[in-house]
């Protein structure tokens, strides 16, 4: 393991060894539906409130991951998980249904790429053989602890954001499946001042850009290098302004660059920008994504998840959004 | 809270994103608000239309339409059909009375979870408990303005 600027190159090439994703009935209507391993019908999953369901979420993506790569829960040496809610619940309480040890996190949407890039150098350094990364989010209980009571009738603003109802995990192994994570850029907090808690893009997107062209030049690469530039959940707004500050720093990413947020729903009803939450780069990477690396569609591909690191008291008491960006750069070796 | 205050946002940055902005319909919503909210309250002059048919007057009568349309407003959102209303009504579902039914009765169902005592009840007014401390102040004040004028 050697490090340059902010980026931590793995000697060990960590390797994806599994992934499993949960999503909810509205995103399995869009692309990744056919994608995932389970598709809920009800968003409910079975549950009596909504935090369960998530929690459900979580654990049924972990122990699927882990059952799809050949392993028991004996072999997992960690879990590193995180989502939304206060005091990181989902994850905690889903940690309940496994022997092995918990590390949660909290990065808010870009909670998958953080714990993809701590598991990768615990994997990398011989510290655990297996570790799993997951983090999941339910559009009910995101909607209720940010904003409004799900049946209050009230207008969203055309900057707004959909929560995904999703749940992505996966495991990290130092041997065996077809992807290797081969780098990691840690992100820095950005703020430039937006204080509105709907335009999330325009809040997160600056963090986003500070972290891929940081990437980009501590690896020595240019846009033109990765199949895919990913991020989390900019939005369509969000992509746009990326787009423009990384072009403005000389770094045109607009051909390869995709949003998950942007992709994932094809009903454009009251989504407006696109999905957001931590179940939605989880979701899209865990199901889409690794399923066309896996196949060889694409070669190199660079996870940049995006997490706004708000909540609800900050932003009552006039507080901008301070935003964060971690990337993992992922690549096909057959 | 740190070094970040106001001072140092990043104007620029901040006036670019306005310019991103998608704008809100404003002409749109007012339309949309205009229709709906007359709709609602031509529902409400029709319930009491057809009370004062049935014999009822004064107080009794305009209690019985409140009533009706408090209750329908509950019922809407229990089935879970207000919110939509309310995403396409622009103002037009949150201003008459069935709006702040609304607003009471979706906490209530959402809270539920937490318990009857310190999750329905003591929830049930955190948005409409803003309505009702702003809109008796606003009465006070009115009431002097009468008083004195």
């Amino acid at each position: 393991m050697t490090r340059k600027g902010n980026t931590i190159f793995f000697k060990n090439s960590p390797r994806i060894l599994s992934y499993a994703a949960v999503v909810g009935s509205k995103e399995s209507e869009g692309i990744i539906g056919s994608y995932a391993d389970i598709a809920l019908a009800d968003d409910m999953y079975g549950e009596s409130t909504y935090e369960k369901a998530e929690c459900k979420m979580l654990s049924t993506a972990i122990s699927l991951a882990i059952e799809k790569g050949g392993l028991k829960q004996g072999d997992i040496d960690v879990l590193l998980s995180g989502d939304l809610l206060n005091q990181i619940i989902s994850a905690s309480f889903a940690a309940r249904d496994f022997d092995f040890p918990f590390l949660g996190l909290y990065s808010a949407c870009s909670t998958m790429s953080e714990s993809m890039l701590l598991g990768a150098t615990l994997v990398d350094g011989g510290y655990a053989k297996n570790a799993v990364c997951a983090t999941g989010s339910h559009f009910a209980s995101a909607e209720r602890q940010y904003r409004y009571p799900l049946e209050l009738g009230c207008t969203r603003p055309p900057q707004a954001q959909w929560t995904v109802t999703g749940a992505g995990g996966l495991v990290l192994s130092r041997k065996g499946g077809r992807i290797a994570i081969i780098n990691g850029t840690m992100g820095r907090v950005c703020d430039l001042g937006v204080t509105d808690v709907n335009n999330m893009g325009a809040a997160m997107a600056p963090a986003a850009a500070d972290t891929i062209m940081r990437h980009f030049k501590d690896t020595g690469t240019e846009p033109g290098d990765f199949d895919l530039i990913l991020t989390g959940d900019l939005g369509a707004l969000g992509s746009r302004i990326l787009k423009d500050l990384t072009w403005e720093k000389g770094f045109d990413i607009s051909a390869n660059h995709v949003d998950c947020g942007e992709i994932i729903y094809k009903v454009i009803e009251s989504e407006f920008q696109g999905g957001s939450g931590a179940g939605c780069s989880a979701s899209v990477l865990n199901s889409y994504v690794l399923t066309k690396m896996d196949a060889g569609l694409y070669k190199r591909v660079l996870f940049a998840a995006t997490g706004a690191l708000l909540s609800t008291v900050s932003s009552g008491q006039g507080e901008s959004i301070p935003c964060i960006s971690h990337a993992v750069e992922l690549e096909y070796c057959g | 809270m740190t070094g970040k205050t106001r001072e140092n946002y990043n104007r620029n940055y901040l006036n670019y994103v306005k310019t991103q902005d998608p704008p809100t319909k404003h002409f749109k919503n007012c339309l949309a608000a205009f229709g709906v909210g007359g709709l609602i309250c031509c529902i409400g002059q029709f319930i009491r239309y057809t009370l004062e048919y049935v014999g009822l007057s004064g107080d009794e009568l305009a209690g019985a339409t409140s009533i009706i349309l408090i209750f329908l407003g509950c019922l809407l959102t229990g089935l879970g059909v207000y919110d939509r209303i309310g995403r396409y009504a622009g103002a037009g579902s949150i201003v008459p009375i069935t709006g702040f039914a609304n607003s009471v009765t979706s906490p209530a169902i959402e809270f539920k979870t937490e318990g009857w005592i310190y999750g329905m009840a003591a929830k049930m007014f955190t948005v409409a408990g803003a309505i009702i401390v702003f809109g008796v102040c606003s009465g006070v004040i009115v009431g002097l303005i009468y008083l004195f004028l």
